[in-house]
């Protein structure tokens, strides 16, 4: 009690020094939680919105298909089976047919995935009623505002479209653009342009053919083989990416490593100096009967209070400014791209209470051992040497 | 006046003859004889050569490519690069559909190039790496039809054009124009199923080897990108060569 009473005063009656530490603690911790917490936010975001605009109540993928190698989609098309054709029928699916050609915007040529979609579907949020308009005498085409920026292409523009059909042989003609959508995900717009599914199959020559079929969000289906077909919930279909988000989280390690050692060092800094400037306080410590073991307990627990005073400050000014994040966004302008995944233009940071608490206790016993390391010298101390000035 | 009777016979006898010879000739010319005649110029059933292939880019900036090549029948090609440094030592192995292409150190990889890939530029070149493995016959592709005569850099050639006769070709159809001495395509459109132009191959100079005509240099241009186009320069080439069989083996590429 006696240690834990001299810490608390000793903290208190270092005055400015203390606030110090504690505004750089209390500024780590804020900044971890809150970058931590928007990091979160984007993922949940990103993986809702492919939900949403991709894989909505799952999809059926044609046994060769695989999404991230764009070289099995030569062999990824088949025929649709009765009981899928039933669910299409019904409206209740969609299905989608992707090839891989190239387009020559200004004579540059750029290679993409062409991908038929029904133009009068409302299964995913695809503006897919556009490719009715148009030209009659030309293919209508839509793109994202990614691929019209890499191909610095305009809505209304007709350019040459390139393409094998089934048996190897080239086919070109032109498309007209006839819408350019505006969408966070780029998993529908980067390095693809959509026509209309009977304009692909007639081009391919595979009449009724598919590459992926998705399910209206709600519609149960069973899980399992379908023909050359197979049905994937939107879970086993995100376990790809939720694996390829788990590896980025180094770089969010590196900023955790990063702002929490900026904390821990103000910390270690003031111990260090404690240590050789408060000796002859020690050694009166120890004249007065303390041991060597509860001086070393003072000295750490007064880095833990000071911590613990920086959590509590933090809540005094972090939490109402994550409050505020988390209920009115972060708001990004025009920024769309997270290196492959969807970032929405306003994003909302989540803050779980494992997220708080296991960041307030990771932070803690670092600066507990922080606060220990260097006053464990004081375990070899003797009083006379201490009163003196000098190091045993 | 009897004399003159005659002399008129034997006039208008000598214009049949000629006609009827000019006749059979020009019925002689047929298109799959001009494949035929192509095909027996261009097919190599066993040649070595050495070639400098020029990509000029957009922007007109020059890269050359030197290659050494060993074709073997018509699915049997091996080619390995010798400048520049970067490309040193890189092999490509042809076996009927299947392309291998082997990376020296530090890599000292051999990946399959297949399906797609297939089709896309070689270095950057307007020829994919199907176009620069090609040594098929023309003839048991392609249905040709001559459509006229016409002059090309000054050299008399038949116009042909040729549609494919088979669903698994690259090419829906062809027009070339065919010197009439010589039996080389001088010029070639290449065309999708639509009728789009695609690509376009000139022959700039050809070479006497033996008894047969070859293209010396040539030059690509996919004519729906703006590039210049791409060279290919044949500096040396050897029918006479002997080429082992385990030349053309996977294991022969490291």
């Amino acid at each position: 009690m006696t240690v834990l009473r001299l810490a608390f005063r000793n903290v208190l009656g270092a005055g400015l020094k203390t606030w110090l530490n504690v505004a750089v603690l209390s500024l780590a911790f804020v900044v971890i939680v809150w970058v931590q917490g928007f990091y979160d936010g984007v993922n949940q975001q990103a993986l809702d919105a492919i939900i949403d605009i991709e894989y909505a109540g799952g999809q059926f993928w044609h046994e060769e298909y695989d999404k991230f190698d764009p070289l099995t989609l030569e062999q990824s098309h088949g025929k649709i089976s009765p009981d899928v054709q039933k669910i299409i029928d019904d409206g209740n699916a969609i299905p989608i047919l992707t090839t891989l050609g190239a387009i020559y915007p200004h004579g540059r040529m750029i290679s993409l995935m062409i991908k038929g979609v029904k133009t009068d579907q409302d299964i995913i949020p695809l503006p897919s009623h556009v490719l009715e308009n148009g030209n009659p005498n030309l293919i209508p085409a839509l793109i994202g505002t990614r691929m019209a920026e890499a191909g610095e292409i305009e809505k209304g523009d007709v350019i040459t479209m390139r393409w094998r059909d089934a048996n190897g042989t080239f086919d070109a003609t032109d498309v007209e653009i006839v819408e350019i959508m505006n969408t966070i995900a780029p998993s529908i717009d980067a390095g693809q342009i959509w026509i209309p599914i009977e304009s692909l199959r007639e081009a391919m020559q595979m009449p009724g053919e598919a590459t992926v079929i998705t399910v209206r969000k709600g519609f149960d289906v069973e899980i399992g083989e379908f023909g050359q077909f197979y049905f994937m919930l939107p879970e086993k279909l995100l376990e790809d990416m939720i694996n390829v988000m788990k590896g980025r989280d180094i770089f969010w390690m590196i900023m955790y490593v990063l702002l929490s050692s900026l904390g821990l060092l103000a910390i270690f800094d003031t111990q260090m100096l404690a240590v050789f400037r408060r000796r002859k306080e020690m050694g009166m410590l120890m004249a007065l009967g303390m041991t060597r073991k509860e001086i070393v307990g003072t000295f750490t627990l007064e880095g833990a209070l000071q911590g613990l005073l920086s959590v509590v400050v933090a809540f005094a000014w972090g939490a109402p400014i994550c409050y505020w994040t988390m209920t009115t966004g972060f708001r990004f302008g025009n920024l769309k791209e997270g290196g492959g995944f969807a970032i929405p233009t306003v994003v909302y940071p989540e803050y779980s209470p494992q997220l708080v608490f296991g960041t307030i206790f990771i932070l803690m016993f670092f600066i507990t051992l922080v606060s220990f390391l260097p006053v464990r010298r004081v375990v070899k101390l003797k009083p006379t040497d201490a009163l003196r000035g000098r190091w045993s | 006046m009897k004399t003159l009777k005659y002399i008129t016979y034997i006039i208008l006898l000598g214009l049949i003859g000629f006609l009827g010879t000019q006749t059979s000739r020009a019925e002689e010319v047929t298109g799959e004889y001009i494949l035929k005649m192509i095909d027996d110029n261009v097919y190599l059933d066993k040649a070595m050569t050495e070639a400098t292939m020029t990509v000029f880019d957009r922007r007109g900036r020059e890269l050359s490519f030197k290659s050494r090549g060993w074709v073997k029948g018509a699915d049997t090609r091996l080619v390995e690069y010798l400048h520049p440094p970067r490309q040193k030592g890189v092999k490509m192995l042809m076996l009927e559909d299947n392309l291998w292409m082997y990376t020296p150190e530090p890599t000292d990889r051999i990946i399959t190039i297949s399906g797609h890939m297939l089709r896309q530029s070689l270095n950057g070149s307007d020829l994919s790496y199907e176009d620069m493995m090609e040594n098929s016959q023309l003839i048991k592709s392609y249905d040709a039809k001559v459509v006229g005569k016409e002059q090309y850099n000054d050299r008399e050639c038949w116009v042909v054009e040729l549609t494919a006769n088979r669903e698994d070709v690259s090419y829906h159809s062809r027009k070339m124009w065919v010197d009439t001495e010589r039996w080389l395509g001088l010029k070639e459109e290449r065309y999708a199923k639509s009728g789009k132009l695609l690509k376009r191959l000139e022959i700039l100079n050809v070479i006497k080897l033996k008894d047969r005509w070859y293209p010396k240099k040539m030059r690509f241009k996919d004519m729906l990108s703006k590039g210049k186009g791409t060279e290919y320069v044949i500096d040396k080439i050897d029918i006479d060569v002997d080429i082992p069989d385990h030349m053309f083996t996977k294991a022969s590429l490291r």
